[in-house]
């Protein structure tokens, strides 16, 4: 197991190089000077006097070669200096600390949510498979992973907050000022961000499900006498729940590339929001940070999930 | 000598012989949800071709009731009637018209993002899976890299670099497609590496290129296809998020996702100007999962005899 770890760390460790590398020549490929990068219009760069521009590329650093620039940006982010907002005069660092709690909290409920009740539409759908449980859940997950997200999100303003008037139908609150509010406030969004990964994962809890009912090792259990919930919650789910967590690994980067469209729907002002405007705002310094620390999270849980992935599955471990 | 003869003779008969393509077809057809999915695709194929009929010479005859850029064909945000079914845009431009033409913009970034990127990541995976070693470390740890990003993240900033427009929405939404095909190609080319015809064909001194090619590739065909066709419904879902953001093709283009934003604003109005275009990205994308779903049943070797 700890060779396995290890092997698994010294890989990690490896993709994030390879990260840091994309996030920082990406935003070279700007066309134009790389002066951009931190002046936000290239309008401007083109009006300035040469040697204005020499002086803000000394500033910036980007006089010199481009293995030094990139080390000076890598040391940066290790100070936690991710930069200043072009748009915000703000340190992008201190700016991202106050979006992002708004996005961990919309996208871990919804995490939670999609997980827990997915897992549970999966399993009662291949355990009651053909009876009336199947039918109805099945065909949902279906449609669940087609519906555009932001349109489900107008749907439900439209028939919730505009029609029947029962939810807010924007703006975010923070549990801590008022927990009820912010509650109502974030139903929507939640059942919006939640509802694709929790069709995929009952469509794989169903699938892996039926494929592990069919194992000698249930039917043993079975012939033992064991009761059904405890062939199911002890014997069944262990094995079944394996891919599915694979699919939690891929599903956090879902969950953040859905909650711009989220938080665009409900006027969220979390870090899908700040992306989107910085894009607009052509505030590069934002975009780049967003990008790379969003990027490391989906790295971490990743492989977060290949080690417990060996730890579930041995067969893993030694392969 | 009499029983070894009778031995012979009792040999078990070979089953019929059935086409392979006469099984696909009667698994493929034998959902009624997959037949509903492939009409619906041939249908929004038919659409988008015959929405007008202007390449072909005839500028004035077409599915398009009016001129999808023509602002003032109606009044602003008319009701739906029997003129205009789903009603106008606030520039009196005809919905129905409008959503019609949407569909080219959905195929085209679909078919050709996913076209360039099967066959950018496909060939990724074939070298990385056959070669294995350095090549393989490196090309599968670029695209584990490249997966770290989040599709619509990575489509964003691809395009945020680029500028917005149809082309590098394209290139965006390939370039985020590219590891899934790689990733897949290398599993599949790990394990048919292993199979005895392929060692056959080596030791007849194929070269690599001519094993890859014509061995391998065709062999992980079929999970390939299936992989394709469901991509297919998830890039036009993925170029809808990237339209209503407001990153995509150019006004006065015409694409489902930014109609369902800029309908959005007059939901009291009209709500099909935002329901409309929805609907059809939902159904396309189910099509699209559903003839996918088809496929892999009908081409998986291990459900032979079963279905």
């Amino acid at each position: 197991m700890t060779t396995y770890i290890i092997r698994r760390l010294i890989q990690a460790l490896f993709v994030l190089i390879l990260v840091t590398l994309i996030v920082f020549f990406v935003m070279r490929l700007l066309p134009g000077d790389p002066l951009i990068i931190y002046i936000a219009q290239s309008a401007e760069v083109q009006a300035m006097p040469p040697e204005m521009l020499d002086k803000l590329r000394a500033e910036f650093g980007l006089d010199k070669p481009i293995m030094v620039q990139y080390a000076n940006w890598m040391a940066g982010i290790f100070q936690g200096d991710f930069g200043t907002s072009i748009f915000y005069r703000e340190k992008v660092g201190r700016l991202m600390l106050e979006r992002f709690p708004v996005t961990v909290h919309l996208g871990l409920l919804s995490l939670i949510v999609g997980a827990g009740l997915g897992v549970l539409a999966g399993l009662s759908a291949a355990i009651r498979r053909g009876k009336w449980a199947d039918k109805i859940i099945t065909p949902l997950t279906y449609i669940g992973i087609c519906i555009p997200v932001f349109w489900l999100g107008i749907l439900m303003i439209y028939a919730f907050g505009l029609r029947l008037h029962l939810l807010p139908i924007s703006g975010y609150t923070s549990p801590f000022d008022d927990f009820w509010l912010s509650t109502r406030q974030l139903v929507m969004p939640v059942i919006c961000l939640a509802l694709f990964g929790l069709a995929a994962n009952a469509r794989q809890m169903r699938s892996s499900m039926l494929e592990v009912i069919r194992q000698d090792y249930i039917r043993t259990a079975w012939s033992k006498g064991l009761g059904e919930r405890k062939i199911i919650v002890k014997h069944a789910m262990k094995n079944s729940l394996i891919p599915v967590i694979t699919l939690m690994g891929l599903g956090v980067g879902m969950i953040f590339g859905g909650s711009v469209l989220v938080e665009m729907v409900f006027a969220i002002p979390g870090v899908g929001r700040l992306m989107v405007s910085s894009i607009f705002g052509q505030d590069y310094v934002v975009v780049q940070a967003i990008t790379f620390v969003i990027a490391v999270i989906v790295l971490l849980v990743n492989l977060a999930v290949d080690i417990s992935y060996g730890w579930l599955d041995p067969r893993i471990r030694y392969g | 000598m009499a029983e070894k003869s009778n031995t012979i003779t009792e040999f078990q008969e070979a089953p019929p012989r059935v086409s392979e393509w006469r099984r696909f077809r009667r698994v493929f057809l034998s959902r009624g949800v997959v037949v509903f999915g492939l009409v619906i695709l041939v249908l929004l194929v038919l659409v988008a071709i015959f929405a007008d009929l202007e390449w072909l010479g005839f500028p004035d005859v077409g599915l398009a009731p009016y001129d999808p850029y023509k602002i003032g064909t109606a009044k602003s945000l008319v009701q739906p009637s029997w003129e205009h079914p789903l009603g106008s845009d606030i520039l009196g431009r005809d919905t129905l018209s409008r959503l019609i033409y949407g569909s080219r913009t959905a195929l085209m970034v679909g078919f050709i993002s996913v076209t360039v990127a099967g066959v950018v990541g496909i060939s990724l995976g074939l070298i990385a899976g056959y070669f294995g070693g350095i090549a393989n470390v490196i090309i599968m740890r670029a695209m584990d890299a490249l997966l770290c990003f989040p599709m619509l993240l990575l489509a964003l900033v691809v395009a945020s670099v680029l500028g917005g427009g149809i082309w590098n929405v394209i290139i965006a939404l390939t370039v985020a497609t590219i590891p899934g095909y790689a990733r897949v190609t290398c599993g599949l080319t790990l394990s048919i590496r292993e199979n005895d015809y392929v060692l056959a064909e080596r030791a007849m001194g194929s070269s690599d290129a001519r094993t890859m090619l014509g061995h391998i590739l065709p062999n992980a065909f079929p999970p390939l296809i299936v992989l394709m066709t469901m991509q297919l419904g998830g890039l036009i879902l993925a170029e809808a998020g990237l339209s209503f953001i407001g990153i995509g093709i150019e006004p006065p283009g015409a694409a489902w996702g930014a109609m369902v934003s800029d309908g959005y604003q007059y939901l009291l109005r009209n709500p099909l100007l935002s329901f409309a275009p929805g609907l059809a990205i939902m159904l396309v994308v189910f099509a699209f999962n559903m003839v996918g779903d088809g496929l892999r049943d009908a081409l998986d070797p291990r459900l032979r005899g079963l279905l």
